[in-house]
Parts: C-alpha cells; sequence; structure tokens
C-alpha cells in the first residue's frame, strides 16, 4: 500500500467529501437530539452537539462541522468556531458530567476563527475554559481527529482520555501555511513546512500525543466512505469499553497525567 | 545565618536585573511610542514607563521580579531549565544559543518563590526578549512545576504573561503545553489557592488560551496587546482594517476579560493588597 506525503495527507484531510461531523454523528449514533447554544451569547453553528445513543448508549456527542457547499459552510463558518461554540461544547461537556454520559468528540477544524468579534467575545478565554474544565471531567472523553486539527482551536475539545486519529487526518500548531508565513514570511512554502511539522498521525503517535492510528481506505477516507466510518466505529467501541470499566476519579487522574507528561522530559536540566 | 544569605540573594537579583534593565551610555532615553526624549535616569526610577506619554517598555524577568519581591526573598526555582530540540528542527538550536546569549536566560520565563510585603508566594515572569516569549514544552514544565510548588507549599501564584504565542519550532508539543498548565491550574484552584495573571505587553495565541485567561484575578499593564489571533491575521481574514485600540489592555477592560488596568507603578501595591484579601483562603 503507496504511503502519503506529509502535504498528500494535508491534501486528504482536507478533501470536501471526506467524512465530517454530521456524517459521523448520522451513521454510527442513533437518536441524535441537537443542541443549540451556549447559553451566554449564541449559537454557533460551527459547533455541531448534542445527545445521542451510541450503540445504545446515551452519550454527549461534539464535533466542529465543516460544509460540503458553501451555503452549509458559509451557516458553519467553514467549521472555525468562535467564543460561542466552545462554551456550547463546554456547557454540553458539563451535562454529561450531570447526567454521567461519556463525551466524544469529532475534530476537523482549521482553527478557531481568528474574526474581531471572536477576540471580543473572549476567543483565547473561552478555549482556555474548556482545557481548564475537560482536565477535571470525571466521565469517559475520547476525542477523535477525523480531518485537520489545528492551533487551541482543536485542543479545545481534544483534552480527552483517549485521542484517536485517522490515518491521513493531521493534528498541528496550526495550518502549514500559516507556520509558513509566520516561520519564514512566506505562505508559499506549505509543502517544506509540512515535512517537517510532524503532523501526520505516525509522528504524534511517536511523540505520545495520540493513542491510536485508525486504519483509512487506500487514498483516503473520501474514497470510501462507508469503510473508513466502520474503522472509526470499531476502534471506537473499543476504547469506550475500556474507559467505561474505570471509576470517575481514576479516569480524571489518568487523564491528568496524561497531559502532565507531555513534553515534560524534553529540556535539558544543564545547558 | 538567614541575613547572610538573604542579603547574597537580594545582591544576585540585584545584578541579574540590571542585566535585564536597558544600560547604555547616554543620558536621554527616546521613547518608541511618542518619539519623545527624556532623562534616562527618571525613566529607570518610573520602572520603564515614560515619563511623556506612559508607554510602558518591556522590561526583563530578573527586572520585573526585583520590582515585586521583597529584597532578599527571592529564590529561583528550575534555574537550568532549558529548552531541547524535541523534533529535531532545522537551525533551532542555533536560535536557542543566540537567545541565550542574548538575554542571559536560560529559557523565555523565570519562576521564583519570594515574599510581596512579607507574604509568600510564588511568581513567574515571562520575557519577551527570548524567541518573543514563545511557549516551549520548557517553558510549560517550568510553569506548570510553579504551579505544583506553589500548591504543595499552599501558597498564592502570580503570572506575569508576555509571549508572542507557540514556539513554532516545537509544533504540537507545543501546543499540548496549554492543556498542561491549565490542567494544573485546575488542580491548583481545588486547593481554594489565589492564582493572579498579570498581562503585560503582548500576550497572545497559546498563553492568553491557557493560563493567561484562567486568574481568579486577571490584571493587565496599560496598552499591552492581549488576544488569541494576532491583530495581522485578523485584518488579513476580514479584510479590514482594525478599530483603534483594539485588543489592547483597556479593550478587553471593556469587554469583560480583566479585572483591572494596573499602572506598573501600582502593580506592587495592588498585587500586596490582593494577597492581604486572600489570606485566609485556601482548603487543604
Amino acid at each position: 500500500m503507496m504511503e502519503l506525503t506529509p502535504a498528500q495527507r494535508v491534501a486528504a484531510a482536507r478533501h470536501p467529501q471526506r467524512p465530517n461531523a454530521a456524517d459521523y454523528i448520522g451513521t454510527l449514533f442513533t437518536d441524535f437530539f441537537e443542541q443549540h447554544g451556549d447559553r451566554l451569547s449564541g449559537e454557533d453553528g460551527a459547533v455541531l452537539g448534542g445527545i445521542a445513543l451510541y450503540h445504545g448508549r446515551p452519550v454527549t456527542v461534539i464535533g466542529t462541522r465543516k460544509g460540503r457547499t458553501a451555503e452549509e459552510n458559509l451557516r458553519c463558518n467553514f467549521g472555525m468556531p468562535g467564543p460561542a461554540g466552545y462554551r456550547k461544547a463546554l456547557r454540553l461537556m458539563r451535562q454529561a458530567e450531570k447526567f454521567r454520559r461519556p463525551v466524544i468528540t469529532f475534530i476537523d477544524t482549521a482553527g478557531a476563527y481568528p474574526g474581531l468579534e471572536a477576540e471580543a467575545q473572549g476567543q483565547g478565554e473561552a478555549i482556555a475554559r474548556n482545557l481548564f474544565e475537560m482536565s477535571r471531567l470525571t466521565v469517559p472523553v475520547v476525542a477523535l481527529v477525523t480531518g485537520e486539527g489545528n492551533s487551541g482551536g482543536a485542543l479545545a475539545l481534544a483534552v480527552a482520555d483517549r485521542v484517536l486519529m485517522l490515518e491521513n487526518a493531521v493534528y498541528a500548531i496550526l495550518s502549514p501555511e500559516g507556520f509558513a508565513s509566520i516561520l519564514w514570511k512566506d505562505a508559499q512554502r506549505r509543502e517544506e513546512a509540512c515535512g517537517i511539522m510532524k503532523l501526520t498521525a505516525p509522528d504524534l503517535l511517536g511523540l505520545g500525543v495520540i493513542d491510536e492510528i485508525i486504519r483509512e481506505p487506500e487514498g483516503g477516507a473520501h474514497l470510501a466512505p462507508r469503510v473508513a466510518l466502520g474503522e472509526v466505529d470499531r476502534c471506537l467501541s473499543r476504547h469506550l469499553a475500556e474507559l467505561l470499566r474505570q471509576s470517575g476519579a481514576a479516569l480524571a487522574e489518568a487523564r491528568y497525567q496524561k497531559f502532565r507528561r507531555m513534553g515534560a522530559d524534553i529540556q535539558r536540566e544543564d545547558p | 545565618m538567614n541575613g547572610v544569605f538573604a542579603k547574597r540573594r537580594a545582591r544576585l537579583l540585584a545584578m541579574k536585573a540590571l542585566r535585564d534593565s536597558y544600560t547604555a551610555g547616554e543620558r536621554t532615553f527616546t521613547c518608541p511610542a511618542c518619539g519623545q526624549e527624556s532623562d534616562r535616569k527618571q525613566v529607570a526610577q518610573e520602572l520603564y514607563v515614560c515619563p511623556r506619554c506612559g508607554h510602558h517598555l518591556a522590561l526583563g524577568a530578573y527586572y520585573r521580579l526585583s520590582t515585586i519581591l521583597d529584597p532578599g526573598s527571592f529564590r529561583e526555582l528550575n534555574e537550568k531549565f532549558s529548552a531541547a530540540d524535541p523534533l529535531e528542527f532545522p537551525g533551532y538550536r542555533e536560535k536557542l544559543d543566540a537567545a541565550r546569549r542574548k538575554t542571559g536566560l536560560q529559557e523565555a520565563v523565570v519562576t521564583a518563590v519570594g515574599t510581596v510585603d512579607g507574604r509568600r508566594c510564588v511568581v513567574g515572569v515571562m520575557d519577551s526578549r527570548f524567541l518573543m516569549g514563545s511557549m516551549s514544552a520548557a517553558v510549560g514544565e517550568k510553569i506548570t512545576l510553579a504551579i505544583e510548588y506553589a500548591a504543595k507549599n499552599k501558597l498564592p501564584l502570580i503570572l506575569f504573561t508576555a509571549s508572542g504565542g507557540a514556539r513554532m519550532q516545537e509544533g504540537i508539543l507545543s501546543l499540548m503545553q496549554m492543556a498542561k498548565t491549565s490542567a494544573a491550574l485546575a488542580r491548583f484552584s481545588e486547593k481554594g489557592l489565589l492564582y493572579i495573571a498579570v498581562l503585560t505587553n503582548p500576550t497572545t495565541g497559546g498563553v492568553t488560551a491557557s493560563f493567561a485567561s484562567l486568574g481568579d484575578v486577571v490584571l493587565a499593564e496599560p496598552g499591552a496587546l492581549i488576544g488569541f489571533a494576532g491583530p495581522r491575521v485578523i485584518q488579513q481574514t476580514i479584510g479590514e482594517t482594525l478599530p483603534e485600540g483594539f485588543q489592547r489592555s483597556e479593550y478587553q477592560d471593556r469587554h469583560g476579560f480583566v479585572d483591572a488596568v494596573v499602572p506598573r507603578g501600582r502593580l506592587r501595591e495592588t498585587l500586596s493588597r490582593l494577597l492581604r484579601l486572600h489570606e485566609r483562603g485556601g482548603r487543604s
């Protein structure tokens, strides 16, 4: 089987026919009840969330939503949430805690929206608050990076017991274009950026940032969505079953330690 | 005995602070904001705030500590921690070496324990001169260790933020520091302990989207740029010019994201007062 290059994976991760959050929720879950609003400032279509049954068990499911048509994308802001989206996600996660439901998140976003309104409403604070609160939930949390997972905008839904990633998904500090433009003041050097950013699933598994890679059909999930959805289902249900056997306190402790270790052993003590 | 050590520590901090401050032969100082000249001595006396326009100049981490902590109370934590090169990023080691030589710092944050008007606390100060105060794994680790030290010893925590955001050369590991520091603050908070964030120019990106925004009390120095996305990115995205004062401290104050904008000359007394007001707090 042909391995895709990092730049090809970025293209596959962004493919418009790649399964999106609505596809995952619509196919793998039943009885989805969508919930709107953050109860503070409004409703953000870039975050799709609500209650559903997963293999018969009530769960809270949240995803960043990308559209396929211009009209859909206008409604969901191309999958780039503002503070209201992150605060809606937090509201739903707090409900999950209250009703002892596992939380499952699907991540596919170019990043948190860099806009004037988003800043005025506290984009940074909203993301920070999610990281803070997710770290101490006492219900199972599984995050799936299904497409692009860029910046704090992706991490705000990914402080999870298990972070699972599709084979051709990418997860990074920001988009390759943004990276090239910050580092070299030249967004055209995106392919070079893809090569050194260590944003592919195998790279991230090696760095201990993700827990498992979910195989995709050859060439990418968009070529055989049903196959990809089936693989996601098998992997997700296995991890969820493992987590459901643990106590809430044990889950929160293990999740804390998992993130506590990240980058803890790579600084030089004595320069 | 204690007196000897305190004197030595006071001298050490004074030395490091001196290195941080703007030394040059000239008698006059030209403000980069208003372009007016003032007497250099007076600028130093006003803690590097322009006497003409009130512009707050960037401060070195040790100099900042010397303006906040009681003389002789300073003890640095994890001072040898320094960035490695986890992704083997081309040119990163050279950049780090240059930053170390230029600033005399090991990393973009200095953490210490000390007293403010006799009240013990843990203070972390980011330094924007070191690779724009960007967040490396070592920065995240030092801050997390400082939070944990404060939690273990039931001490209040004060973090001065100054950061352009992520350390690009450490990629995803830089991103993960946001989760690590925020999770550590959640544990710290559960102990009923006080965390004060002081936002200084600039506080953006991943630092804004983690510990800078999570203070029980959030203070900001006047005129500091504070935001998640940088103004250039926003301007490119929306394609219109940004309003005057956008993302500055006063703007964040109006929008409800800081408790108070405090001029540098009044920061020490403000922090002291807040520490006093929280003296009885803290569950064991």
